[in-house]
Order: C-alpha cells, then sequence, then structure tokens
C-alpha cells in the first residue's frame, strides 16, 4: 500500500518534519507512524471534517466580506521541550527589553540621549503617541499581551520576523485548534505528551486583574471589540467567555470625571481593566481619529488619570515599528547587556543612501515590506515579482524611506500540510503568545503555526491565503511529575446506578427488532 | 394516570438524563486525558468507571477504548449510555399512547442510530458519539418541553430528571475527591457538568475549588447543581401529593428529598469542602429513598424489589 508520504517532494529549504525523505525528525517518529499507514482519501476525509467543526462553530475569520473557516492543517508542527526552552527565553528577553524601551521613550528618553536609537526615528513613527506620555502603568506593564513572529532559516535556526506588541491576534485559534484536533484525531495524541494550552484564559485574565489601578480589590475587566464586523471578532468572543468577562463595545461604555464605566442593567458599572482590541487611532475619537466610532470619548485620559488601565498601553506600536526592529538586538544589549538570544532575519535601512542606493539596485533579490504594514499588506517579495510592481516600488521607496525596510528573502521553513489529497511541503511560521503579569512573562506553550497554502508562497497571513497547523509543544520530563499523577488516594466506593425494575433481568432488552 | 405508564415516564426521565451526564462525563474526562500530558490513562478510566457505578475487576492496565466499551457502548449494561438509550426507549415504547409521538419518534430514532454513531465514533473518535447522545437527550427535553401537559405524567417525568442529575453531580465530586485536583481537573469537573461557561460567567476565570463545590451543589440559578435538581424534585413531589398536614411531610418520598435540600440549602458555606464528603452521601441517600418511596407508592403493582444497592454502606 502506498503510505502517504511516499510521494513528499522536500522544498528547497529546512523541512520540519523530514531531516531526509523519509526520514522523520526525532519528535516526530511517532507521529509519523501514525500517520503513514492512512490514505490520502481517509486523510482528506478527516480534514473535511475539522473544516466543518470549524464552520460548526463559528471558528472563522472574515475573507474578501464573507466568513470562512479557519483553514486548519491537520498535520500538527512539533518543537520539543529543548528548543521551546530557547523559544522562551528569546521572547522573554525581547519583550523585557521593549518593556524597557516603552517605559524609556514614553518616560526620560535616556535610549535617545545616548543615540541607541535616533530621536527622528521615533518621532516620526505613525505609531509614537504624545498622548501616551504620562500614562503610567500600575504595575509598570505597557506589553501585557505580545506576539514575536520567529521564522527558520535554510539551515533550521530561528530568527525573529517582527515584533507584534499592539493587538497581536490568532490565539483564539491555538486554543481551538488544540480542541478540535483532540476531538478529531484522538489519535494522533495517544503516545505524545503534548503540552496543554487551555491554561492562556487565566493567564491572561490573572494578568489582567493583575494591572488594575491602585487600591483596587476586585477589579471589574472587560474585552473592548470593534464590533461584530471586525476579522477578530470571534476572538474577542471567546477570550472574554473563558475569563468570564463583558465584552463590551465602545458604545457600551461611558467616560465621565475621568472614571470608565459601562451601561449595565442595574446602572453604570465602574470598568478599571480595558483589554481592548480596538486600535489605537480608533480607541479615543478625543485624541485619536476624530471620525471614530467604535472608540470610547475620555478612556485615554482616565488612563492617564490611573483609574483605569489599557491592555496593551497606547503607544506600543513605536516599538513594533518595522524600522525600529532592526534596532531591537542593540536594545537588549543596552538595557540587559546579553545578546540576542534568537537574532533578527538580516535587514537593510532605507534613510542612510548607501544603503538605499545598494537596494534599489537589487530590489529582484530582497524582500520590501512597509514599516507599519500589519497582515501580510504590501509586502514586496522580489524574486516573485514582475517588472512593474518593482518599479512602482523602487518609486514609493524613493518617495518615502522611512516608509520601508529591505530584508534578504528567508526560505521559511516547510512542513508536510495537505493539499487536496497529497502531502506536499508548505512554508510556516510561528507567532508564540507571551503574557506579562509584571512578575513574569509567560509563554503559551505552542503558539500559532501559520502555513502559507499556495505553493512557494513565502507570506503566512490568513488575510492572504493562509491556514494554520495545531502546534505542539513536547512536555519535557519533570523531576517529579508537577501534577501527581491522576489516581485515587484510597479505594474508590463503587456505588451502581438505580435501574427500573424491568431492566434487572438481562432478558428484558431481548426481541426490540 | 396509571402506575405503570408513571413509572415509565419516571425512568424515561432517570435514562435519558443518565444517557446525557455520562456523555458529558465520558467527552470531559477523555479530552482531559488527551489534553493533559501527565494524565495516567489507567487511573483515570478506573475513577470514571467508579464514577458511573461500574466496578472494575480488570487486572491489566485499562485504556480510553476500555472505558467506552463499558460506559458508552454496551447494550446489556443501563448504566451505559447505549444500555440507557435503550431502556429509556423501551419505557417509551410501553407508554406510546400517553407521551408525545415526537416524544417517542425521538427516541426511537436515537435508539436506531446509535450503531452507526458508534462506528463513526471507533473511526473518528468518541467526540462524535457523545455530541450526538447530549444532542438528542436536548432534543428529547425540548419536546417534552413543548409537547406535554403539565400533568402528573410531566411531573414524573421531571422528577426522574431531577433525581438522576443530582445523583450523578455527587457522584461525579465524590470521586474528584479521592483523587487529586489540580485546576485542569477542576475544569474537567465543571466541563462534566456542562457547566463551565456559566461557572466562568458568574465567577470569573480563576478557578478556585471552594467556588466550584459552590457552584455545583448550592447554586440556586444554575439548573444541573444539585441544590436546583432538588429543588425541582421537591416541587414535582408536592405538585403530585400536596400536603394537607399541619405538622411535618407526611410523603415518604418528599421528605429525603427536602431534609437534603434544606441540609445544602443551610450548609455553612466556609466549611462546604471539608464537610462534602458527608454532604455528598446523604444526597446519594436520599435520592435512592426517594427513588424508592416514590416507586412504593405510586408504582406500586411492580415488581416486588424496586430497587437495588450492592457495595454501598
Amino acid at each position: 500500500m502506498a503510505d502517504i508520504f511516499d510521494s513528499y517532494t522536500m522544498a528547497r529549504a529546512w523541512d520540519e518534519m523530514f531531516a531526509a525523505p523519509g526520514q522523520p525528525r526525532p519528535p516526530y517518529l511517532s507521529l509519523f507512524a501514525t500517520l503513514q499507514p492512512l490514505s490520502g482519501n481517509d486523510l482528506r476525509f478527516r480534514a473535511d471534517q475539522l473544516a466543518r467543526v470549524f464552520t460548526d462553530r463559528g471558528v472563522t475569520f472574515a475573507y474578501a466580506g464573507e466568513e470562512r473557516p479557519f483553514p486548519l492543517d491537520l498535520i500538527p508542527r512539533i518543537i520539543d521541550a529543548a528548543e521551546w526552552d530557547t523559544v522562551t527565553r528569546a521572547v522573554r528577553q525581547r519583550v523585557t527589553a521593549l518593556e524597557l524601551f516603552l517605559a524609556d521613550v514614553y518616560g526620560r528618553g535616556a535610549v535617545l540621549d545616548d543615540g541607541v536609537v535616533p530621536r527622528r526615528l521615533v518621532t516620526t513613527s505613525a505609531h509614537f503617541h504624545r498622548s501616551a506620555f504620562g500614562i503610567n502603568p500600575a504595575n509598570g506593564v505597557r506589553v501585557h499581551i505580545s506576539g514575536v513572529d520567529l521564522v527558520r532559516d535554510e539551515a533550521g535556526a530561528f530568527r525573529v520576523l517582527e515584533d507584534n506588541l499592539r493587538i497581536p491576534s490568532g490565539v483564539s485559534y491555538v486554543i481551538e485548534n488544540r480542541r478540535v484536533m483532540t476531538q478529531t484525531l484522538p489519535t494522533l495524541f495517544a503516545d505524545a505528551r503534548v503540552s496543554p494550552v487551555d491554561d492562556y484564559p487565566a493567564r491572561l485574565l490573572a494578568a489582567l486583574r493583575a494591572a488594575a489601578p491602585e487600591g483596587v480589590a476586585d477589579p471589574c475587566v472587560v474585552v473592548l471589540t470593534p464590533g461584530v464586523y471586525n476579522a477578530a471578532y470571534f476572538e474577542h468572543a471567546l477570550l472574554a467567555r473563558l475569563m468570564g468577562v463583558e465584552l463590551v463595545e465602545g458604545r457600551d461604555l461611558v467616560c465621565a470625571g475621568n472614571r470608565v464605566r459601562m451601561r449595565t442593567t442595574h446602572g453604570e458599572q465602574p470598568v478599571h481593566v480595558v483589554y481592548r482590541r480596538v486600535d489605537d487611532d480608533f480607541l479615543d475619537p478625543l485624541h485619536f481619529r476624530p471620525d471614530s466610532v467604535i472608540g470610547c470619548p475620555g478612556i485615554v485620559n482616565a488612563a492617564r488619570a490611573g483609574n483605569v488601565a489599557l491592555a496593551n498601553a497606547v503607544g506600543n506600536g513605536v516599538a513594533d515599528d518595522k524600522l525600529l526592529y532592526t534596532y531591537v538586538p542593540e536594545l537588549i544589549r543596552y538595557y540587559l547587556h546579553e545578546p540576542p538570544v534568537i537574532p533578527n532575519v538580516e535587514t537593510y535601512r532605507l534613510d542612510d543612501d548607501e544603503v538605499r542606493h545598494d537596494v534599489l539596485d537589487r530590489l529582484d533579490t530582497l524582500v520590501l515590506k512597509p514599516v507599519d504594514g500589519a497582515g501580510g499588506k504590501g509586502i514586496v517579495i522580489g524574486p516573485q515579482a514582475d517588472e512593474s510592481t518593482l518599479d512602482s516600488l523602487r518609486a514609493a521607496v524613493v518617495a518615502d524611506p522611512r516608509g520601508w525596510i529591505a530584508q534578504r528573502p528567508v526560505a521559511l521553513s516547510t512542513s508536510p500540510t495537505l493539499i487536496d489529497d497529497r502531502v506536499a511541503p508548505r512554508h510556516i511560521d510561528l507567532r508564540p503568545f507571551a503574557i506579562n503579569d509584571g512578575d513574569e512573562i509567560w509563554l503559551l506553550p505552542g503558539g500559532l503555526t501559520r502555513v502559507a497554502l499556495p505553493e512557494g508562497a513565502l507570506v503566512v497571513n490568513s488575510s492572504q491565503g493562509g491556514g494554520s497547523k495545531d502546534t505542539w509543544v513536547l512536555a519535557a520530563e519533570p523531576a517529579a511529575s508537577p501534577t501527581p499523577l491522576r489516581g485515587a488516594t484510597g479505594p474508590v466506593e463503587v456505588i451502581p446506578h438505580d435501574v427500573a425494575p424491568a431492566d434487572t433481568g438481562t432478558g428484558a432488552l431481548e426481541g426490540q427488532q | 394516570m396509571l402506575s405503570r405508564i408513571a413509572e415509565s415516564l419516571f425512568w424515561i426521565g432517570r435514562y435519558v438524563e443518565r444517557a446525557d451526564d455520562t456523555a458529558r462525563i465520558l467527552d470531559a474526562f477523555l479530552a482531559r486525558l488527551l489534553e493533559d500530558p501527565w494524565s495516567d490513562e489507567d487511573a483515570a478510566c478506573r475513577s470514571l468507571l467508579a464514577i458511573l457505578g461500574v466496578v472494575a475487576t480488570e487486572e491489566r492496565r485499562l485504556t480510553a477504548g476500555d472505558a467506552l466499551d463499558r460506559l458508552a457502548f454496551d447494550a446489556t449494561d443501563p448504566s451505559s449510555i447505549t444500555g440507557a438509550v435503550a431502556a429509556a426507549r423501551e419505557n417509551a415504547r410501553g407508554a406510546r399512547e400517553t407521551i408525545s409521538s415526537e416524544m417517542w419518534e425521538c427516541l426511537n430514532v436515537t435508539w436506531h442510530a446509535l450503531s452507526s454513531r458508534r462506528r463513526a465514533a471507533e473511526r473518528l473518535g468518541p467526540a462524535l458519539f457523545l455530541n450526538f447522545v447530549r444532542e438528542r437527550a436536548a432534543v428529547l427535553a425540548g419536546l417534552a418541553e413543548s409537547t406535554m401537559s403539565r400533568d402528573e405524567g410531566w411531573r414524573f417525568l421531571v422528577l426522574g430528571r431531577s433525581l438522576e442529575r443530582a445523583d450523578m453531580t455527587a457522584r461525579l465530586l465524590s470521586v474528584q475527591l479521592l483523587t487529586s485536583g489540580g485546576p485542569g481537573d477542576w475544569r474537567t469537573v465543571l466541563r462534566a457538568c456542562g457547566a463551565d461557561e456559566s461557572f466562568l460567567r458568574t465567577h470569573g476565570g480563576t478557578l478556585n475549588p471552594t467556588r466550584i463545590v459552590e457552584f455545583l451543589t448550592l447554586d440556586r440559578l444554575f439548573p444541573r447543581s444539585a441544590l436546583h435538581a432538588l429543588t425541582t424534585a421537591e416541587q414535582c413531589l408536592r405538585e403530585l401529593a400536596p400536603g394537607t398536614e399541619r405538622a411535618g411531610v407526611r410523603d415518604a418520598a418528599r421528605r429525603p428529598i427536602g431534609q437534603a435540600r434544606t441540609r445544602l440549602e443551610y450548609a455553612d458555606q466556609t466549611h462546604l469542602l471539608d464537610e462534602l464528603p458527608v454532604h455528598l452521601r446523604a444526597l446519594q441517600q436520599a435520592c435512592a429513598a426517594c427513588s424508592a418511596a416514590v416507586s412504593a407508592r405510586y408504582f406500586k403493582h411492580a415488581a416486588p424489589v424496586a430497587w437495588a444497592r450492592e457495595g454501598g454502606g
């Protein structure tokens, strides 16, 4: 019988599952053994089932104006414990440095005085907000939730692709993917020790409560959503539901006297922590776009007065600007006096005349990204672009060098992915989610693995035809099992069920044809 | 109404609730088994069997497959889902002229579909089977709600359902108390009672064991809490036999339920966790006593031994 991996041809990139054709890497051995006997048809059938469960559960995203199930590939991506430890240290380090940077930029400005980051870079960032000055978070945290995008290069080494410190999304898919996978493909999990992901909502709630203004013993936490038409509305609802907090829209909130309240059937109730999933620009029409109807006028002043905590803080975008990204390794050295655990992808700053000339000469060999783009919008991959695209790109870069960065194209690692009823390599990345509660930066074990479904594609965003994979972090063997094995501490007394009198004889159920 | 019909309705209520609760408990425990890398399959399966009143005699290590065979697919044992559905259908068949034809059809279709659902589950995972059972139980509850007159028959149906529900909650919690309980385990207990989301909305996302026990035993508003089930059962019994006594309650069926309900309702919440084993034992005994008294009073013509307890103290 032909097995599903026979026809798998490896791409010219690091393959996550196979070291060589037919030779799975050690963490994948048991998965390989489980999947191998299945036929393409069989896998297809299960994949369709996954999609149906997602549609039924409403795990969808808005694509071109319609609701689509988020494509989940049924072959998981596996990361072993040692490698996950590296990822954890790298993300902690990065988030710690960027927290210090934000506190500095919206405070004393030492990093600018010392010339580590040019002042011009900060002041020209679209996400640098003067209104964020003087908002001092009670527990010092500005980046409560972050997503640091990682990719693996040709040699198999992780590299940081970008930081997301504003409102990183996708964690709902991590939670739902695992839930649906365990329900639909329980056999895959049989021999694997996969770290659970269902702690996330409790951790998030704890971090949000920890961020509450001083003197509030039992803070009221809410999730602020732009509304049901937002692409990530499903995620907002899921998080609110799993945390057991209200999901509010701007119109449910009212600000008076620098305090935020929500309108309820029992009058206006105070709100202390807002996990806002509304962009800075739309958050408060008094400070940002005056035409925003999804924000809450006055909320920024309430935050400045210390009566409400915003998560994440206003103005974080200055630290995930893609040009600032090129300075992060230096920031890590400056604030933490240590080298970065995971390096950046080689990146060129275009505000330097010499570099820009060099880049413009070889646009067709580089990737160009707008510095404040999100969702993969505006990215031009030189080697795959046609002449007219490159020409207009050249003009755009000359007109606004501050607006772009250039990167070496990294052939992202590939992972076997079910395409129709065959398995083929597709490029993937990884977005681990980190929660900072002020004492500890905690990483959700796994994170979101996004996969670019079109052949050869390198952009993994869901808005560009991307899907996802369940991401398994294999649990390290603990010295002593952290939660004692579930077992009775004493003999369990078994009490049989009551049964109807007629049923006590076995003959009673016969003859029911 | 005929005693025989009343008895059938009482047992339809109990068996359908049993199938529903068993499906919920299995679903939650099996999911935990997959999601928690450190779970011990054998021990978890033995707990499960114990909760659901099945004695595990096997010496070898038990697997999730064994648990499913015994608790979901065993057609001969009314403690398993298939057995309970078959028994409910059998009772409905004997009462076809009384229950609405929609209810009969619902049970009949469910029973006929179980074997194909089982085959699908064996290929594609137990969730398929368990979700189906929960859905069908909900359909039956909805049909009863919208097609049955609120007469004696309705009260027997609801009484059976409520007693079974209180008993199941007591079972689940008493096993949980004996086994270790990390936060993941408590989440599983909430899920097994269908209470996870309701709990979160009421008490927020912090899983405090005392709060959880309180929610599942004492909550007045959550329909699957023991107190709510007892209150409903008591209400049914009062309507079946309105008391005219000046003092005391002469109804031997209502007395144990009323006592258990009052003991729970007025329990000191600060000691709830310590006193829980006592409460749970009393609760299970009250359910059994009530069930026996109901049989003795209303279903007199039935076989002389209406209920049996083995292994209990």
